[in-house]
């Protein structure tokens, strides 16, 4: 068995969860840039971070024949200051070049303010400038349906097609919205606050299984980077086929990520 | 995307066999921080909107209308159309809305 994490956050996790990721079958994981659990104090910070997701993070999954990718942006959190967030945003093109950043992610809103669309729109120019892929973070809880409205129309408003974007975090009350607008949907597995493998898996059997896929957002908060894995267990258990269960935890990633064409699987 | 019929592939006595021990734990954890509401001292006159939003949502559970998760995930949004222009100063998220602010659209 083979699967993808495609939204992990491995700088959080020991190098014990890169060895059990790598027994259950996980080949290759994509880290998108995120929220430290602090805002840094500095747009140096931010360098220090890509160049942990760019140069140590594939090392390190590398000794367990994981392939690492990476996204790149500042995330919504950190957002709402824009003079901040546009000095860390001019680091990010010297970064696109390095052989694992996929695109632009996790961009999106967190509290659904003007401050973080401005800079989410800045960042939507920047992967449409630079012809990269968007992975795209929702708000939580209230707020995830107006945001995920919000962040679609922002991106709507591009040229970029829909097809190219992933849109991750998505519940049952923003799936169906997603996909119906040509967006890529991610569902999140937590154990307590998002997602169980069991309504993931209720989400495929009422909205089917096209441009949709799984992932653990594995952190440093409460959260499990064995939760894909989970969820194909889930899926079989409850008799679906495997090839719908490959299709959702490993061609889907692999068909999306692969619009990038430095997305290519050495274990294949 | 419509929903499709019958898209599980269980039967309607398999799912029984498979989920009803754990959702009925699940159910009595409700029921039972519901009890732990009741013995805890009030702090305000007013019903927090986070218990009277559950309380809607538990009517969901049991109306006998499909998709429950989310009709209840849509009764915990944020209806608003107004964007502020900073988080400054802003609460962190709480999981629930005022129920009479509108919920589910
Ligand atoms: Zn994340």
């Amino acid at each position: 068995m083979k699967y993808i994490d495609p939204h992990v956050h491995m700088v959080s996790r020991t190098t014990d969860d890169y060895q059990r990721m790598a027994l259950a079958g996980c080949i290759a994981i994509t880290e998108p840039a995120f929220w430290a659990g602090f805002d840094r104090s500095s747009a140096q910070g931010f360098f220090d971070y890509y160049r942990q997701l760019t140069e140590y993070e594939p090392r390190r999954a590398a000794l367990f024949g994981i392939q690492h990718f990476t996204w790149l942006c500042i995330n919504p959190k950190e957002a709402d200051d824009p003079g901040f967030a546009r000095e860390v945003i001019a680091l990010i093109p010297d970064f696109l070049k390095c052989d694992n950043v996929l695109g632009i992610g996790e961009i999106g809103l967190n509290k659904n303010t003007k401050n973080e669309k401005i800079i989410l729109e800045e960042q939507i120019a920047l992967a449409e400038k630079h012809n990269q892929l968007i992975l795209v973070h929702t708000p939580h809880l209230e707020d995830k349906r107006k945001g995920t409205r919000l962040i679609m129309d922002a991106l709507s408003a591009s040229q970029i097609d829909p097809g190219r974007i992933l849109i991750d975090h998505v519940e049952e009350h923003t799936v169906a919205e997603v996909l119906d607008r040509g967006f890529w949907a991610g569902m999140t597995l937590y154990p307590d606050t998002k997602m169980t493998p069991q309504r993931a898996t209720d989400v495929i059997e009422m909205y089917g299984s096209e441009r949709i896929w799984m992932n653990s957002a594995g952190d440093w908060g409460c959260s499990d980077p064995l939760a894909v894995p989970k969820a194909r267990i889930e899926m079989s258990r409850r008799g679906h086929q495997m090839s719908l269960i490959d299709k959702v935890t490993l061609d889907n990633p692999r068909t999306f990520l692969s619009q990038s064409e430095k997305f290519v699987l050495k274990a294949e | 995307m419509a929903e499709t019929g019958f898209s599980c592939p269980q039967t309607r006595e398999q799912v029984i066999n498979m989920y009803f021990l754990e959702h009925r734990a699940k159910l009595l954890d409700v029921a039972a921080f519901l009890d732990r509401l009741d013995r805890a001292r009030p702090t305000a006159s007013n019903v927090d909107f986070r218990e009277a939003a559950l309380n809607e949502a538990v009517r969901i559970l049991v109306d006998g209308q499909p998709q429950r998760a989310k009709r209840i995930l849509a009764l915990l949004s944020d209806s608003t159309t107004e964007i502020p222009q900073s988080a400054h100063g802003m609460k962190g998220a709480s999981g629930a809305v005022r129920v009479n602010s509108g919920g589910a659209s």
